[in-house]
């Protein structure tokens, strides 16, 4: 049964101090950065996460991929406990469990060339030997869509979309089971992340990945993902399949995230389909009670700063942290007729 | 803010006394014996316990460090009866070397050092900022090679051999200038002016050329600034944008550095003192080396410490009032 | 009155001179700009669209940087001008606002400073009172609340959106004929990015002035633009209205970019459409149309001559492609049904 779930985070947390602390100092800050997150992500598929800046999604990918340890909770990929491994087994673990940046050019190290980059941790992890390196690394940059004669080039001699391919295939030379991409598309022009996202679903097909794939950008999101989590302040707020995320959205937040995405079609402009978020997002440091997101929201009661919302089944199959969940179905995004 | 400078203030006060116990420990851990030079050749060995018991070093390490630590706010009295001669607070110690207050050496020499470190450090900053100003002005232009020229001489030159270069030349072959001999400028202010030209320009000059980095780099990163582009879009002259945009930037990390550069020379301007034969505190410790005069060492020491600590606490201050960033959270 | 041209670009090129060799940013970009209306240019990065907007302000290095044709302003060709002249109509005739609004602020003054700043140099005569009045009201039109107290605050204390409005209220508070927006909501989240073109929207209907809306995103374009140029390689490679460009493509690189938009937008999983290959380097364009290494629809023409922009179908729209009138017609419907 655990064989099916490639990924899963237990009530992850992650408090950071901030301000000055000591003899004579204020008192500290707490940034509630991540606050009790949980997800499963079966093997094989896509999970992703979207939400806006502040929202915790890129401190839950160092989290999960333990590049920053967790203030409490626990991740368990292929049914091992990684939160407190080390030594060799640490080393595995981050062989199996790989992440995609941002930015792939200051991801890579500008003195090493692409064969080195994507060849050096495959002889370390002991994936190929020496003599056999070269054809291992070429056939990954194929697989990748860069030209295997590139490979004594260095990062600078190849474009954003180039770059994002290196960091993909330097992310598939330990042969991971599971990739955590950290908006790996929202530096490239629209056309070359078409080509990226279909690159990266390809490579889902044939090699059976999993990926946890975070992301600003609702369209991108909603095309890769099989399930979409929508962070606010930290947490969860709504959870499910990406079709019912996204026709059926269950939480006031999900529903405005979605409403304010400016639509490619100029004949649907000014429908009054747009719900405007007042104010901005609260700070972190001290969020607000109850539900987070009920300063921002027009159905908020005092039952939402009294009581926090757990996250939890609607009947309609949608899991969401709403004491007042939305009921209508929208119809957003649509392509133009 | 008033908070932060109430601690800022505490943490420097923690910072000397450890600066102070260290300094002292140091010195004091030197294998060679103060009490055997308190006497020179006619030392017998009764002469020197005497001294080792009127100096009080005949007490533990910890003792003297205390009786050195208590000296600095009440005074020190040394020796008994007749022979018994004190030191008045702040007392920083007596030196065996030249039979007097450390404290009194100090105030004897520091004017010379101030003198020297205040007018070296208003030309090099007016020189630097300056020049750097006009190479960022003229990047790629033959004012901004210069500018890359005079830095890397400035850089990379030290100062005893300009130093003697520009004597030689200018005093002993020119003969523009007499051989410097120093006199206090309430005394003979046309000496010395003299006197203090020539080592002026020598600290100013050398010192001035990071300076000229320093601004030139600033200004042009500055004016690769977006709100840089969004001053010029309002409309504004180009001094407004200079001033109030590009300088007020490149101007931060030019006043931390200047304010900790500021301290180091009042600790003691050694090789432009030595060079100039100037009699500085610089000079002064060079000569506590060689005599092995521990207390003067201990006392230039916690001098030039206490000026880079409160250099570094006003640095931070003003850095507060030229980052709003920093000012208010 | 409200429908006069304020702005009218003629043949504008920039040459800019680097140590690996000139680099065209922009060739021969014309365009007219009535007010009230806003234009959208769209590109991918290197396109020269930014590059087109700083020109309009005379923003370029003039030392490295060579700019050609003219730019018209209420009567004055900023490329040729004086400096006094320009800096006359640099922000109170044509203003702009800037993609991240954190480093488009000084850091080191108030905002109702920068406010105030932008309008005295305009209106020499006023005293600082007034324009602190001015600048008051002119916060409260672009709805940053409890203005009285925010005036005096920095911009370090304000959120990414606030900040947006902070540099739209210094860009409109002389009340300019054109904006120039480069990417103003690209560096803000969806929701904060639908309140300032909301509130970019109503402040252009209050004060009638001309917006250029420099993009990478169609979805802006769609919602907020009138007419569009797209631009590819320093070129105009199609101008249309916003509708024509979403119903009737006319160019090879535009129906790439609705391709991958449009399916990237559909529910359906499958692969998406792209553009095969990446943008050009400015320094070293592909000689003829600079688009045909990655269009599928290139022929030997298109590899030796470069195209002119010609008027093409019912909507008004301009293309610069070689293919028959007949052929980008049919293609572009079938791509916009998509």
């Amino acid at each position: 049964m655990s064989n099916d779930i490639a990924l899963q985070a237990i009530d992850l947390v992650k408090h950071f101090s901030t301000g000055s602390s000591g003899v004579l100092g204020r008192a500290t800050n707490i940034v509630q950065a991540v606050d009790g997150v949980s997800f499963t992500l079966p093997r094989g598929k896509t999970l992703g996460i979207v939400g806006e800046s502040g929202c915790g999604k890129s401190t839950l990918a160092r989290l999960v991929t333990r590049l920053i340890e967790p203030s409490s909770g626990s991740v368990v990929l292929d049914g091992v406990d990684i939160t407190n491994l080390s030594g060799k087994a640490l080393r595995e673990m981050r062989r199996k469990l790989q992440i995609i940046f941002q930015d792939p050019y200051s991801s890579l190290n500008p003195r090493h060339s692409i064969g080195q980059i994507i060849g050096d941790p495959m002889r370390i992890q002991g994936i190929v030997t020496r003599p056999n390196e070269k054809a291992e690394v070429q056939d990954l940059m194929q697989r990748v869509g860069l030209n295997p004669e590139h490979y004594n080039r260095y990062p600078h001699e190849f474009s954003g979309g180039q770059r994002q391919r290196i960091g993909i295939a330097r992310a598939l030379s330990l042969q991971p089971s599971v990739i955590v991409a950290d908006e790996p598309v929202s530096a490239l022009d629209v056309s070359i992340q078409a080509q990226i996202l279909n690159l990266l679903e390809n490579l889902q097909k044939d090699l059976g990945l999993s990926y946890v794939f975070i992301a600003h950008d609702l369209s991108v999101v909603r095309h890769i993902a099989d399930q979409v989590a929508v962070m606010y302040l930290g947490k969860i707020v709504e959870v499910g399949a990406a079709v019912t995320v996204y026709s059926n959205p269950a939480h006031p937040y999900t529903k405005a995230l979605l409403s304010a995405v400016p639509v490619a079609n100029p004949s649907m402009r000014g429908l009054g389909r747009r719900i405007r978020l007042v104010g901005d997002v609260p700070s972190p440091i001290d969020p607000p009670s109850g539900c987070r997101f009920r300063t921002r929201c027009w159905k908020a009661t005092d039952l939402c700063a009294a009581v926090e919302p757990p996250l939890q089944a609607d009947g309609a199959g949608r899991v969401v942290a709403c004491h007042f969940p939305e009921e209508t179905p929208v119809t957003i995004g649509q392509s133009p007729v | 803010m008033f908070l932060f400078i109430v601690r800022r203030i505490f943490f420097a006060m923690v910072l000397l006394l450890a600066v102070s116990f260290f300094t002292y420990m140091l010195f004091a851990m030197l294998p060679s014996d103060p009490a055997a030079l308190t006497c020179g050749k006619n030392c017998k060995p009764d002469v020197i316990a005497a001294n080792r018991i009127r100096l009080g070093y005949d007490k533990s390490l910890l003792e003297q460090y205390w009786l050195f630590l208590k000296g600095i706010f009440a005074g020190r009295d040394y020796g008994t009866g007749a022979a018994a001669f004190s030191c008045g607070a702040p007392s920083l110690g007596y030196s065996f070397g030249q039979h007097e207050c450390v404290t009194t050496l100090i105030a004897q020499t520091f004017p010379v050092t101030a003198y020297l470190s205040i007018g070296a450090f208003m030309l090099w900053m007016l020189i630097g900022i300056s020049t750097g100003a006009i190479a960022a002005l003229n990047k790629g232009k033959w004012q901004d090679r210069a500018a890359s020229i005079f830095t890397s001489i400035g850089v990379s030159l030290p100062t005893f051999y300009i130093g003697l270069l520009v004597l030689f030349s200018v005093v002993i072959w020119l003969r523009i200038l007499p051989f410097p001999s120093y006199e206090s400028p309430f005394d003979d202010f046309p000496v010395f002016l003299r006197t203090m030209i020539l080592p002026w320009l020598v600290l100013a000059v050398l010192s001035a050329a990071s300076y000229t980095r320093l601004t030139r780099n600033g200004m042009l990163e500055a004016m690769n600034e977006d709100f840089v582009r969004l001053g010029v879009a309002k409309g504004l002259t180009r001094r407004i944008i200079l001033r109030r945009y590009v300088m007020r930037q490149a101007l931060v990390p030019i006043v931390t550095i200047a304010g900790l550069d500021f301290a180091g020379l009042l600790g003691g301007a050694i090789i432009t003192e030595s060079v100039f034969s100037l009699p500085g505190m610089g000079k002064m410790s060079i000569r506590a080396v060689v005599e092995s005069d521990l207390p003067v060492l201990v006392g230039t020491t916690m001098v030039a410490a206490v000026f880079i600590v409160i250099a570094n606490v006003l640095v931070d201050i003003a850095y507060g009032y030229l980052d709003p960033r920093v000012r208010v959270k | 009155m409200s429908n006069e041209v304020v702005l009218s670009v003629k043949n504008l090129s920039v040459v800019f001179h680097t140590p690996d060799g000139d680099v065209a940013a922009v060739s021969d970009v014309s365009f007219d700009l009535r007010s009230g209306e806003t234009l959208g240019i769209v590109g991918e990065s290197g396109s020269g669209k930014s590059v087109t907007a700083s020109s309009i302000m005379r923003l370029n290095n003039s030392v490295t940087a060579s700019t050609s044709g003219s730019i018209l302003i209420s009567g004055v060709d900023v490329l040729t001008a004086d400096e006094i002249e320009v800096r006359r109509v640099r922000g109170s005739e044509v203003a702009m606002i800037f993609q991240d609004p954190l480093s488009a602020l000084n850091p080191y003054y108030t905002v109702g400073k920068q406010i105030a700043e932008a309008y005295l140099v305009h209106h020499p005569h006023v005293s600082k009172s007034e324009a602190r009045a001015v600048t008051l009201e002119m916060l409260k039109k672009v709805g940053i609340p409890n203005p009285e107290k925010r005036i005096d605050e920095f911009p370090h204390q304000f959120s990414g959106g606030m900040r947006q409005r902070i540099v739209i209220a210094i860009a409109l508070i002389n009340n300019p004929k054109v904006l120039i927006a480069d990417e103003p909501t690209t560096a803000l989240d969806v929701t904060v990015q639908a309140q300032i073109l909301d509130l970019m929207k109503e402040l252009q209907a209050e004060f009638n002035m001309a917006i250029v809306l420099i993009t990478h995103d169609l979805g802006v374009i769609a919602e907020a633009a009138k007419d569009v140029l797209v631009m590819y390689g320093g070129r105009v490679v199609e101008r249309s209205t916003v509708e024509a460009l979403f119903s009737e493509p006319t160019h090879p690189y535009a129906w790439g970019l609705l391709g991958a938009v449009n399916s990237l937008s559909s529910s359906g999983r499958g692969a998406l459409a792209t553009i095969a290959g990446s943008p050009p380097s400015l320094i070293a364009l592909p000689s003829g149309c600079s688009f045909n290494p990655r269009c599928a629809y290139a022929s030997d023409v298109c590899r030796t001559e470069v195209p002119l922009l010609r008027s093409i179908g019912l909507q008004g729209s301009v293309t610069a492609c070689h293919l028959p009138d007949v052929e980008i017609l049919s293609i572009g419907h079938g791509v916009a049904s998509r």
